[in-house]
């Protein structure tokens, strides 16, 4: 086969990471190419308009839309004051007269005359970009934004809520296998990223949020506990935008499951250390999977080929593959490719399909579809 | 806007074909085989447009790499499909659709909620788009409120529509002001300009452009509705497959280089899955119900009284979003179709797991029954909202004779009428891929519902978006390969309308076979009956309804008709309508399951 593509997660020791931190609209790129930057540093300003407000001046003034600009006691471009009178009209030699004040600071950004509306608009939004990641300016985009480079720890998620968080790492389990519970969440792990085994619980997640706890990785969860957690059910996994207080990052998937011994090695490994990591999934076209990031050391800015191909090389399923086992009955469990027979095999369902062979870490061979498992990729 | 010269259609006799979407990419060959075009093979293999690979070319080059494994012969060079055909080796054209990359995302407006809102929605959905909301001068949001969601939608592309030609100009003028202040981004790619098409009142042009001129990058098309009593649907349309092409596709990994490998436009899927599907009601003369259910949408589309519609329901398909199909249709609606106790923190669990790693599939029976119910809702909610928003014109003048005195029909009511529906043909994984046709069949009676004398049928392979694409550029290929290969016959549905006593006949007659046999049926309330017929072949049938009860002609009303075999057959659905019940007693529900799973042979226990 010349490209099989079998989808898999990323958990790597060493490799080159750029992340590109871009602003939503034009603005002030604040660092430069080679410029070392830490995780919390401002990288790029701007500002988003303000918000609008519309008024139906003619409306208020009980004038024909076409007479609007004969009341009006502002123009276009003009600042605003909440309360200011912004347009008045009288009729009747002055009998009746009508006054329209501003509701808000800001500015006249258009007076319509086939409408009778004016829209005001209140002052920018200021919005920063930090670094995000440890690491060295590689690329300017003038007035966007910066591609950060760094070298360290990367490690995928299946599945997160909440946006990016920056802490320290801080295991409160002892083994993969062990479920993360209320009170191994400690007052000091304020402003940390706590690391569980195979399941996180809602009680948990509350007491992490009390204690202040930047972010929980573990291996599973209820679907149940998700639900409690952002309030609602979770329809389809497009998340990041949540803001609970807290980044949940789950590396295998709902129910109990034990983390991948590699993910969780290297955790433990680098306890203590700062992370970046962000719950940011989109499961659909242009997937986007939660990510743990640590930055080890100093990044220069010099060629670096052998270390990129690492990430963007293709997933490829051979022969001894190490592989998860991603839908019931074998639900989580982990093996190694044994072989690839070519026919179809017909399953339980009737259904034909191409197959695998595996050995699970027990030493039992399973027959499988190939859909129904991922690479764990090294 | 055909970008390539084609070479003649006589010269055209092997035609590779692609369908890219959200989670698999399906190649198929098509070849002349004497004086007819046939499916020769189809290959598959995962969409890449996901990390690391990031190219959906590479996708695609995957699965043309399983058909030529299958089909024996050189189709690619290296990365390359080799065109034209030289003696045994490439094709002579290369075509594809695409949904990948979320498909068209777009935001719609028109002044008012039923009319020329309702107007524009529909040309956002017949051209292959997902609607993320209408907005509409009556819609009763405030304008902050209008403003603030623009701002958070992103969509691709932004039709604005308004007014009679001819008419007020303020409102639709009203909604670009809206649309200015809130200066909307389009979804990818920060630095390009929001396509917005302006399909309104032709008086506020200039106004229109003077607003929005600067700020979106503005495409002015006709009218969509012109005066109260007609819609004119297919400028719109037309303009947004181009930007679709020129802006969205543009910015999706790998696109530029699919765009220059096709040797005519990429159509949106759906697009290309309405274009087949309008066909086949012309050609049949019949109205048509048909489904495509995917992993991420279900679309429904329909022509009923000649009159093409579709609807897209953005959230219920059968991965990325089926966990929004559970929390839509609830755990008691898709466990009615289950005849075995689940635990729900485990079913939970395993729904969102399939969401979360959307391409794996059932490998166990259990898994497969849950996964073949939870179909059934994702359908009947699809459908459902397919029914709401294909109705007649809103807001016209009606002439009335003193016979409609009394029938008192109002306007705007859905045009999707399931006694005259002649054909639903469903499509997509989960009914194109079911292990056993009988499967299809019940997913799609227990869906929708058929009244009536009702035809079923299946995409075989999912191919009815190659074969849109195709009827492009070559008609009668794509016809020939549709009525050989694609359309797979499961049968004739009866469905009778109506309540009786359970165990009480609800239809009884006769069956006459083309052989000279006969056989009589009698079909008691409550029970689903089949009859093998086989495909190509036909019988007529005399059907008697109970009183009160009516198989299509009216209430008590006898008929003869001709019915068409399938695999399934002749199915009988005696279990009523209007409304249709499922015992609310767990043992008694699980016990008509299981009698209507045996009756329909669906399972291999059960």
């Amino acid at each position: 086969m010349a490209h099989i593509y079998t989808p898999g997660l990323k958990v790597v020791e060493k490799t080159i990471l750029r992340k590109e931190r871009v602003l939503p609209l034009p603005g002030e790129v604040l660092v430069g190419i080679g410029d070392k930057v830490k995780a919390e540093d401002i990288v790029a300003r701007t500002h988003l308009p303000g918000n609008v407000n519309m008024i139906n001046i003619a409306n208020k003034l009980a004038i024909t839309p076409s007479d609007i600009r004969r009341c009006m006691l502002k123009k276009e471009g003009d600042k605003v004051s909440k309360d200011e009178l912004i347009a008045k009209s009288s009729s009747f030699f002055g009998l009746f007269k009508y006054n329209c004040t501003s509701p808000i600071d800001g500015e006249v950004e258009s007076i319509s005359e086939v409408t009778g509306q004016v829209v005001l608009r209140e002052p920018p939004i200021p919005i920063e970009v930090i670094a995000y990641v440890d690491g060295v300016i590689e690329k300017v985009k003038e007035k966007e934004g910066v591609v950060v480079k760094t070298e360290g720890v990367y490690i995928q998620g299946i599945f997160g809520i909440g946006g990016e968080e920056i802490g320290e790492i801080v295991v409160a389990v002892d083994s993969p296998e062990e479920e993360l519970k209320p009170e191994s969440i400690k007052p000091q792990m304020k402003g940390k990223v706590v690391v569980g085994g195979s399941f996180v619980s809602n009680p948990v997640i509350v007491k992490a949020v009390e204690v202040g706890v930047k972010g929980i990785i573990a291996g599973g969860i209820d679907d149940q506990d998700l639900r409690n957690f952002p309030g609602y059910d979770l329809g389809v996994a497009i998340t990041g935008s949540e803001e609970k207080g807290i980044t949940l990052i789950i590396t295998e998937g709902f129910g109990v499951i034990k983390m991948a011994d590699k993910a969780f090695t290297l955790l433990k490994k680098y306890e203590g250390f700062k992370a970046s990591i962000n719950g940011a999934t989109q499961i659909r076209a242009g997937v986007i999977r939660p990510e743990i990031i640590i930055p080890l050391g100093e990044v220069s800015l010099k060629e670096d080929k052998e270390e990129e191909k690492e990430l963007s090389k293709e997933g490829g399923l051979v022969i001894g593959a190490s592989i998860r086992i991603i839908r019931q009955p074998h639900f989580g469990k982990l093996g190694k490719v044994v072989s690839l027979p070519a026919q179809l095999q017909r399953l339980e369902t009737e259904a034909k399909v191409r197959v695998v062979e595996i050995e699970l870490e027990s030493g039992e061979k399973l027959i499988l579809p190939r859909a129904n498992i991922e690479l764990i990729e090294h | 806007m055909s970008k390539k010269a084609l070479p003649d259609k006589e010269k055209i006799k092997s035609i590779i074909a692609t369908d890219c979407g959200s989670t698999t990419t399906k190649a198929i060959l098509i070849e002349q085989r004497g004086d007819e075009y046939r499916l020769i093979v189809r290959g598959e293999a995962p969409t890449t447009v996901e990390a690391p690979v990031e190219d959906v070319t590479r996708g695609v080059l995957n699965a043309v790499t399983e058909v030529e494994e299958l089909v024996g012969r050189k189709i690619l060079d290296k990365e390359h499909i080799l065109k034209p055909k030289r003696g045994d080796e490439g094709v002579d054209i290369y075509i594809s659709t695409s949904s990948a990359g979320g498909g068209l995302q777009m935001t719609v407006a028109g002044v008012v909620k039923s009319m020329t809102a309702e107007s524009a929605a529909r040309a956002a959905l017949g051209a292959g788009a997902i609607v993320m909301d209408t907005l509409a001068t009556n819609d009763k949001r405030l304008p902050h409120q209008q403003i603030e969601r623009i701002r958070q939608l992103r969509p691709d592309m932004f039709l604005l529509s308004g007014g009679i030609d001819g008419g007020t100009v303020s409102h639709v003028v009203a909604l670009a002001q809206i649309i200015a202040a809130a200066n909307p981004r389009p979804r990818l790619g920060a630095t390009y300009k929001l396509p917005v098409i302006y399909a309104g009142n032709i008086n506020a042009r200039e106004e229109i452009k003077r607003i929005l001129g600067e700020k979106v990058e503005l495409i002015i098309t006709e009218n969509l509705r012109p005066t109260l009593e007609k819609e004119n649907l297919m400028p719109s349309r037309h303009k947004i497959q181009d930007l679709f092409l020129e802006h969205v596709m543009a910015q999706a990994p790998g696109y530029k280089k699919l765009m220059e490998w096709t040797d005519v436009d990429i159509m949106p899927t759906p697009a290309a899955v309405g274009n087949i599907m309008q066909r086949i009601a012309r050609e049949f003369n019949i109205e048509v119900v048909g489904v495509d259910i995917g992993g991420a949408t279900t679309d429904v589309f329909s022509v009923f009284k000649g009159i093409f519609n579709r609807t897209v329901s953005a959230n219920l398909g059968m991965s990325y979003s089926i966990s929004n199909v559970f929390a839509e249709a609830g755990i008691e609606n898709i466990m009615r179709w289950v005849p075995f106790d689940i635990d729900e923190r485990d079913l939970r669990n395993r729904i969102k797991n399939k969401m979360i790693r959307p391409t794996t599939i059932p490998q166990t029976l259990e898994e497969l029954i849950v996964e073949q119910a939870i179909a059934r809702e994702a359908l009947r909610i699809s459908f459902e909202q397919h029914k709401a928003l294909a109705v007649g014109l809103k807001g016209i003048q009606q002439e009335r004779t003193i016979a409609d005195v009394f029938s008192q029909t109002t306007t705007g009511e859905t045009l999707v009428d399931m006694m005259t529906l002649g054909m639903i043909i469903g499509s997509g994984g989960v009914l194109s891929h079911a292990p056993r046709r009988q499967q299809s069949a019940l997913m799609m009676m227990d869906a929708f519902l058929p009244e009536g004398i009702t035809r079923l049928s299946v995409d075989s392979i999912f191919m009815m978006p190659q074969l849109g694409v195709l009827a492009e550029v070559h008609p009668e290929a794509a016809t020939q390969v549709f009525v050989k290969d694609c359309l797979i016959l499961l049968g004739t549905c009866i469905a009778a309308v109506g309540q009786t006593k359970e165990g009480h006949t609800i239809v009884k007659g006769k069956i006459r076979y083309k052989s000279g046999r006969e056989e009589e049926f009698d079909i008691k309330y409550g029970e689903i009956k089949v009859y093998p017929l086989p495909v190509n072949e036909e019988a007529s049938l005399t059907v008697v309804p109970s009183r009160g009860i009516d198989a299509g002609q009216g209430k008590g009303v006898s008929f003869e008709t001709t019915v068409y075999g399938g695999v399934v057959g002749i199915i009988f659905d005696g279990r009523g309508r209007r409304p249709f019940n499922m015992p609310t007693e767990k043992s008694k529900r699980i016990e008509k399951l299981n009698e209507w799973f045996k009756a329909m042979d669906i399972y291999p226990k059960f």
